[in-house]
């Protein structure tokens, strides 16, 4: 098979094929997380950092792999590096492994990363897969960030609440608020208003994604309508 | 006869078995550093609720090991930690499980001062809803901080509930679950402290171990 483009897997990941708004995969720790963006962003990197790996490592034994056994094998093998991943942050990261250290456990089930191996790794070579894994866990982390974004502000009226768990005290005053005196909207923290919130976030991609199109049809038409004047 | 199967069960085995020495080996290189950050962080937080200043002992050797108590709502035996200044009780801090939070159990560390009032306690670890009921961790909001000073003297029997239930203590609006097991757990554990005080400050050998 061919080899993808470089921009054409960055396209896909990031927007095209976004994990969370058209593949709709990894719905579990989204509802679950994205009550804030720190949060959101916090299992978003550690996801990207776990898929990068994965798609790696997968794509480097593909070829070892008969076709029966890929999923039991993809799985070990996810399952090892997130282990790896969480042993050796909550040794040398602790800071790091304080605010994500919840969150790490959960990529396992995370279907994304499984989604990847299976469709993308399995069938390129190294730096692609490296390239796909990174692009497409980046892209569940925009999503996750702005899906917190929308339930913080409208759950708690702030942004950024919880920045000074990553980065000290000092970072305490990055808090932005958005509402002062704001007596919380619960139904944004609760799971229904991340329901709410992504499919907003979805009707926003197709809207944008749709007016991109009819652009550039207007635009062929424009120059069709041009030439056949001129003809 | 077809090895096809025979095959593919030994690269299934194979992957597993590298998969599991990876695992053992990281296991044994950051085993190390993982037991010191755990001590530090434990360091960390009773250093927040009993000041490094106020004893001179060293603390996380000078313990005792309580059997599972209900009013400590344990069912295992947990550690308490003694601090002496010269040799003379300074406090204990406790170790208590409040059973009934929103997300399950919610282990505490309550710092009591030899003359029974409160110097402070803090959540180590809970399951409450994040962004809601998580409030009762320091790093989320002061709230905890209502028990500073707390004692059974300062409050009787039905001021020991949140506010909404006729008690003195603050919660916040839209989760009182949380705040409400805290209370309760709190309580129980003064009054535990209160009936086994002399058997919780007597001394075994400076530094002895179990």
């Amino acid at each position: 098979m061919s080899q993808p483009q470089y921009a054409e897997i960055i396209k896909n990941g990031l927007w095209t094929n976004n994990a969370g708004l058209v593949m709709l995969l990894g719905l579990c720790p989204l509802l679950a997380v994205s009550t804030t963006v720190v949060n959101a962003l916090g299992l978003g990197l550690a996801t990207a950092i776990v898929m990068t790996f994965s798609n790696g490592a997968v794509s480097l034994v593909r070829n070892l792999v008969p076709h029966e056994i890929r999923i039991p094998v993809f799985i070990l093998i996810i399952a090892v590096l997130v282990t790896i991943i969480q042993l050796v942050m909550n040794a040398f990261m602790q800071p790091l492994y304080v605010v994500l250290g919840i969150f790490v456990p959960l990529i396992v089930v995370n279907c994304n990363v499984l989604g990847r191996a299976e469709s993308f790794a399995s069938k390129n070579t190294l730096w692609p897969s490296v390239v796909d894994g990174l692009m497409v866990g980046l892209g569940l982390t925009l999503t996750l960030a702005a899906l917190g974004a929308v339930r913080e502000i409208f759950g708690k009226g702030t942004l950024l609440s919880g920045i000074n768990l990553a980065f000290g005290e000092s970072a305490k005053h990055w808090v932005i608020t958005i509402f002062p005196h704001y007596h919380g909207f619960l139904l944004a923290i609760l799971p229904p208003g991340a329901f709410l919130g992504l499919g907003f976030l979805i009707a926003a991609k197709n809207y944008i994604d749709h007016r991109f199109s009819a652009a550039r049809r207007r635009r062929a038409d424009s120059a069709l309508a041009a030439s056949a004047t001129a003809g | 006869m077809n090895l096809q199967p025979l095959r593919t069960t030994a690269i299934l085995l194979a992957f597993a078995i590298v998969g599991t020495a990876l695992l053992a080996l990281t296991y044994q290189v950051t085993r190390g550093a993982i037991a010191r950050q755990e001590k530090k962080a434990k360091l960390a937080l009773i250093g927040q609720i009993l000041p490094a200043a106020s004893y001179d002992n060293d603390i996380l050797h000078d313990t005792l090991i309580l059997p599972p108590a209900r009013l400590l709502g344990t069912d295992a035996p947990t550690t308490t930690y003694r601090a002496r200044l010269r040799g003379r009780p300074v406090a204990v801090v406790l170790e208590a499980i409040a059973p009934n939070g929103y997300g399950g159990k919610i282990d505490l560390l309550v710092a009591v001062k030899a003359d029974g009032v409160i110097n402070g306690v803090r959540v180590v670890s809970d399951h409450e809803t994040p962004g809601l009921g998580d409030y009762i961790e320091i790093a989320k909001s002061d709230w905890i901080k209502v028990f500073d000073g707390a004692s059974l003297a300062k409050y009787h029997g039905e001021d020991w509930q949140v506010k909404k239930d006729g008690g003195q203590f603050d919660y916040m609006t839209g989760a009182t679950i949380s705040p409400r097991a805290v209370v309760k757990a709190v309580h129980n554990a003064l009054r535990y402290f209160t009936q086994n005080r002399a058997k919780l400050f007597a001394r075994q050998a400076l530094g002895e171990k179990r």
